[in-house]
């Protein structure tokens, strides 16, 4: 089952208004694997996830689900009206799952204490992983989710992409991943795709970032980044001990 | 009791036990504007059923359902914003089913029955209609109350989960039309959005799930039908706006609790 393909696009273009908005895309997405798209605002990211979600059918090529796909989707936002008064359970519970369920998902992800809050009430942090609950409610073999961290500070990124890590792993499902941040989802993904209307470049993420198609869009700035914080700074960016005091160091003549 | 008075009661509330839960969708998928602009069509819908001899219970759900579909259609041709698309359609329809009706030679209509209602010349004959169209619409709510709620929180969502969007959407243009078909006739084209909206609204502050707030809401529309009447009654006003009056004094009343979460 691992290296079986899930999602096997073909050649496959689809235009708006005669504006191409998705060129020549062949891709394979499979099992037990990570994949990142990242691509530019108007790159045709989000109509490439309604091609593979099956919402929107393309103008020619061909995109075959394999027999077994079974896909969990978590949105990129999602605004419900306050005046629906629902609870984060029900939530969960409109995915056609049961009660026990419900609660067994949302203590995955980490948010059981909030079952009973109403859904608009939830922080941006929390939204994410509620609806992330949703997603692997019905036992999905593959995951697709769209902008997973969007208005979410950089702690709880960080938290959200181990979480979804962890998933993939205990639920041995593929995953697609929208990022328009290559920076963060770096040591979580398996494989980049690098999307802008046609497919700039894929591969390993090292080798993207490297790629000249990939630095002619988004420049070197985003180059790997691994490096463990465990400390604080001062306003000036000088390092603070665990009681945020400041140590001398080299260069210090103060008191 | 006089027969009369009986009948526009028990039209009065058919009507609002619909009014209720369809109430909550248009406030849910915030569909205001677009329920007033399906209720204008339905004075169209008179005009032309007068204007071509059919009957007018048919026209005046069919017209708003054939603008419903084409709202649709222009939506997704993307042309302009739906906001504006409802301005012009809604308006248009209103006006043209006045010129038509003007323009009828024989006929007297009635306009300020047409655009306030009549309830008290409901006919039996009305109130089986009523019944029959109420029926209809809560045994299709009730069929479809879990995709309805759950095409509202987020389309694509549903469908990815299985939900066919827009069969459930249909429908509920569907329901819109039915309804607006039958509380014509009690509260007029110009007042029926009030009806809907304003119960719901009402109930919101009193309920915590959607179920709840649709009960609730047909609760509070039943109870501002028999209070507009009784206004109504006793101090020789119009019913239809009597019926609004009464809703909008409930919903100030309500303003006085705590929204419930």
């Amino acid at each position: 089952m691992m290296n079986s393909p899930l999602i096997t696009l073909d050649k496959v273009n689809k235009a708006y208004a005669e504006r191409p908005v998705l060129q020549n895309i062949s891709m394979q997405l499979m099992q037990g694997e990570i994949t990142t798209l990242i691509g530019p605002n108007g790159a045709g990211k989000s109509t490439l996830v309604k091609l593979i979600l099956g919402l929107i059918k393309p103008d020619s090529g061909s995109v075959t689900p394999a027999p077994q796909l079974n896909i969990g989707y978590m949105p990129q936002k999602i605004s419900i009206d306050p005046s629906l008064p629902i609870s984060t359970c029900r939530f969960l519970q409109l995915a056609n799952t049961s009660h026990k369920e419900c609660h067994k998902a949302l203590e995955m992800v980490g948010i059981s204490h909030l079952a009973k809050s109403p859904i608009q009430s939830l922080s941006g942090g929390e939204l994410q992983r509620a609806l992330l609950a949703r997603a692997i409610l019905r036992k999905p073999n593959f995951l697709v989710l769209d902008e997973p961290v969007q208005g979410v500070d950089v702690t709880g990124q960080n938290a959200l992409y181990k979480m979804i890590g962890e998933l993939s792993k205990s639920l041995n499902c593929g995953i697609l991943m929208v990022s328009h941040d290559l920076h963060l989802v770096m040591s979580a993904t398996d494989k980049v795709i690098c999307l802008n209307q046609h497919i700039c470049c894929q591969g390993h993420p090292e080798q993207v970032t490297q790629d000249p198609a990939y630095i002619d869009i988004f420049g070197q700035t985003t180059a790997i980044y691994a490096h463990q914080h465990d400390h604080q700074h001062s306003i000036h960016g000088e390092v603070l001990d665990d009681q945020g005091v400041h140590q001398h160091g080299e260069g210090c003549n103060h008191d | 009791m006089t027969d009369f008075l009986l009948y526009a009661l028990l039209a009065g509330l058919g009507v609002a036990l619909v009014a209720g839960p369809l109430g909550c969708f248009v406030v849910w998928r915030r569909m205001a504007y677009f329920g007033d602009t399906l209720a204008h069509s339905a004075l169209l819908g008179v005009s032309i059923g007068v204007l071509l001899n059919i009957n007018l219970s048919i026209t005046v759900a069919a017209i708003p359902l054939l603008m419903a579909l084409g709202l649709v259609y222009l939506e997704q041709r993307g042309i302009l914003s739906l906001d504006t698309l409802l301005g012009i359609l809604s308006h248009s329809a209103l006006a043209t089913g006045l010129v038509l009706i003007s323009l009828l030679p024989d006929v007297r209509v009635d306009l300020m029955s047409l655009l306030f209602g009549d309830l008290l010349s409901v006919t039996l004959n009305d109130l089986w209609v009523i019944y029959g169209v109420a029926g209809t619409v809560v045994a299709l709510l009730l069929l479809l109350w879990k995709p309805l709620i759950n095409i509202t929180v987020h389309a694509d969502l549903a469908a990815v989960e299985g939900v066919r969007v827009s069969a459930v959407r249909t429908a509920l243009m569907l329901i819109t039309a039915l309804v607006i078909a039958i509380a014509m006739k009690i509260v007029g084209v110009l007042l029926i959005t009030a009806l809907l909206i304003i119960p719901a609204a009402t109930a919101r502050r009193i309920s915590n799930t959607p179920e709840g707030m649709a009960v609730t809401a047909s609760v509070i529309a039943m109870l501002t039908v028999v209070m507009g009447l009784g206004m109504s009654w006793y101090a020789d006003t119009p019913a239809g706006p009597s019926v609004v009056v009464c809703a909008a004094l409930l919903f100030m009343l309500s303003l006085l609790f705590r929204q419930k979460s």
